[in-house]
């Protein structure tokens, strides 16, 4: 057999049926995740059709989009930004309670944002094809699988026939040679790949991650990588699965157990792509070179390394971008003052990542003008937090530790920033507006997040570090 | 899904690049369960001015935009998000395509089982296009063509299978029921390698 790529060897092993010149492939999909904003139309169409959910074993709903993050009530229940967020969730439950479907709701030590509590369950494997109606579903490819966001049709399609008709994507290999420098995390990693090949470069494309630097990740890295092919407009990230992935799965409730595990690990460890597969593209970046990293303007391709004067505007699309974000060419960010720091979504809200944020802030409290709010991924990682004092580190800086949840990332549960305020933000996305009507977001790790809710403006953590070890 | 199969209609041009979905529809507008009524937020933010009233700079508040249902948009169009609230938000404020020289996977793929023509044009073309605002196209899906005010024709991409859809108003979800046989076949092989 010619030589194939970990895609290649993903798609195959879920073939029900070949693209031909007339219909495109239909592709297995082994496990469905979904929310309460993008699956209730798709339900609606299986009552309309009277169909029932084909595999409702392979389906797995959480709630986390619109959900509020704040304490609940005195009678133990949420309390929601809206009615109709409200009445959203209660869709979910009753859709999930009438098709068998296992929902990790408000009364489940299991709640928490899809694409983190996947991975933490031991439900996301390598080998799978994992599909979600959300397109940072790419997160889950840092296991070895293959992962994609789908639109509500599509969500009813694989409801109904744990099936998707899928075009055959290109692909792109992203070699990362070289070491990450102290001081530069996962996040810098991925901004400086979007920054070099594009909010575009990856369309089409599904991007396998491969090289030294993606080898030495750890897993919770490796998911902050995938996480954001999507902002390369890349259909899927990837990486191989190898020894991390394996120690990461072993002994999560949902991982293969026994016998069952062996076997499962012979086979993922036939997933890589072969020496001398064949890749539509290929790009290469040299980790050594990447600096702590922050988005200036208003796409995730805007990058620019903290330290470096912001680049003149090429277009004017670029201008009216520097000019939402009140950004002056030629200056560094650093320095710009800062209203709300957030530290969440499922880019970076896990466990390293919190303890990354109160690494900088151990000791120190919060400039008098910042708001902070931090949102862990899920209940897991909120219990886990609280067991080694972070949860203590942010309340005595004066920031706000809240209920698990996407929160300020997608800003439509309540927690959101006014206009024209200025978010230093760990989550994915700095579209305008993204975070509250006028708000201005820029990018960043949870390190630079936190030192500058320290300083009241853009600050590199380094400084604080070295004080702290001194 | 109503059958397309032409369309004329002049342009309106919005020829800001990397349109994303938070742009097309801002995410708190998606505690919907509904599919229906999404027009009243599409462009939301540029749309309306923070007090509520229309905000008379934006290209498709313009009276040149009335009536068109044609969008020419800038490179990158339908970034992001997942969210098919996208396309249902353009369809119901009466947009029935999308033409740019590139438009991301996932929005593509909404639109289309939408039947909100998603086409990716030449950049030459598209560039002719945003150069000229308002000018009438009558597009022909069965011939995969655009012709042009003066007689001129671009032709475009369409995967064989979403034109099928396209022109027959079928939906993919009947298609992929009638391959019930093929996928207990897969599931059965499944079981028995496992
Ligand atoms: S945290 Fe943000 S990107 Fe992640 S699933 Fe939630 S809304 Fe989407």
């Amino acid at each position: 057999m010619a030589a194939r790529t970990l895609f290649d060897k993903l798609w195959d092993a879920h073939l029900v049926k070949p693209q031909t010149a007339a219909t495109p492939a239909v592709l297995y999909i082994d496990l469905h995740l979904i929310h309460e904003v993008t699956s209730p139309q798709a339900f609606a169409e299986l009552r309309t059709r009277g169909l029932p959910v084909r595999c409702p074993e392979r389906t797995l709903a959480t709630l986390d989009h619109s959900t509020p993050t704040t304490p609940f009530d005195d009678l133990g229940q949420p309390v929601y930004a809206s009615e109709e967020a409200a009445a959203q969730v209660g869709e979910l439950e009753k859709n999930c309670a009438q098709f068998g479907i296992r929902l990790n709701g408000w009364s489940s030590e299991h709640r928490g944002i899809v694409h983190v509590i996947g991975p933490e369950l031991g439900a996301t494997q390598p080998g799978m094809t994992i599909v979600c109606g959300d397109s940072h579903t790419s997160t889950h490819g840092a296991f070895g699988a293959l992962a994609f966001g789908i639109g509500t049709t599509e969500v009813g399609h694989v409801l109904a026939t744990q099936c998707l008709l899928q075009q055959k994507p290109k692909t792109l290999a992203i070699h990362v040679d070289g070491a990450l420098p102290a001081g530069s995390s996962a996040k810098d990693l991925v901004l400086h790949i979007i920054g070099q090949i594009g909010v575009n470069g990856g369309t089409g494309h599904v991007i396998e991650y491969r090289g030294s630097a993606i080898q030495a990740l750890s897993m919770e890295q490796r998911m902050t990588v995938c996480n954001m092919a999507i902002e390369a407009g890349a259909r899927a990230g990837l990486i191989a699965p190898d020894e991390t992935t394996y120690a990461y799965l072993r002994n999560k409730p949902y991982a293969p157990q026994g016998e069952d595990w062996d076997k499962a690990v012979a086979y993922w460890n036939t997933l890589a792509s072969d020496a001398d597969a064949r890749y539509d593209r290929e790009v290469r970046v040299d980790a050594s070179r990447v600096a702590p990293t922050v988005t200036y303007g208003t796409h995730p391709g805007m990058v620019v390394a903290l330290h470096a004067p912001v680049p003149t505007p090429a277009s004017l699309q670029e201008r009216r971008a520097l000019d939402y974000m009140k950004v002056e060419a030629g200056k560094s960010l650093i320095g710009m003052s800062v209203d709300v720091v957030f530290i969440g979504s499922c880019t970076n809200s896990r466990l390293s990542d919190l303890r990354d944020a109160a690494d900088v802030l151990r000791g120190r409290t919060l400039d008098a003008r910042v708001r902070m709010l931090v949102v862990p991924g899920s209940l897991a990682i909120k219990r886990e937090a609280e067991s080694e004092g972070l949860d203590q580190v942010f309340r005595a800086a004066g920031a706000e530790w809240r209920e698990p949840g996407c929160s300020m990332c997608i800003a439509m549960n309540g927690d959101l920033a006014k206009p024209g305020q200025l978010v230093v933000s760990t989550s994915n996305r700095n579209f305008e507006g993204r975070q509250g009507p006028g708000a201005r977001t820029v990018l960043a790790s949870p390190a630079v997040a936190a030192a500058s809710a320290v300083a009241g403006c853009i600050a590199d953590p380094q400084s604080l570090l070295q004080e702290q070890a001194a | 899904m109503k059958p397309v199969t032409h369309l004329r209609s002049h342009t309106a041009v919005l020829a800001h690049e990397n349109i994303d979905t938070d742009r097309i529809i801002p995410a708190r507008f998606l505690t919907t369960t509904e599919r229906a009524g999404l027009g009243r937020y599409a462009f939301n933010d540029w749309r309306y001015n923070a007090d509520g009233s229309a905000n008379a700079a934006f290209e498709l508040n313009k009276p040149a935009a009335r009536g068109c249902e044609i969008l020419v948009a800038g490179r990158n169009f339908g970034c992001g998000s997942s969210r098919e609230h996208a396309p249902w938000a353009l369809l119901d404020f009466g947009l029935r395509a999308v033409l740019s020289s590139e438009i991301a996977d996932i929005f593509r793929n909404n639109a289309l089982k939408n039947g909100l023509l998603a086409v990716v044009l030449s950049e030459s073309e598209h560039r002719y296009l945003l150069a000229h605002p308002g000018i009438e196209l009558a597009i022909d899906v069965a011939a995969q063509t655009i012709e042009l005010p003066d007689g001129g024709r671009f032709s475009f991409q369409l995967d064989a299978f979403a034109k099928h859809c396209l022109l027959t108003g079928v939906d993919q979800l009947g298609f992929l029921l009638s391959q019930a046989p093929q996928i207990e076949h897969f599931e059965r092989l499944r079981q028995e390698a496992a």
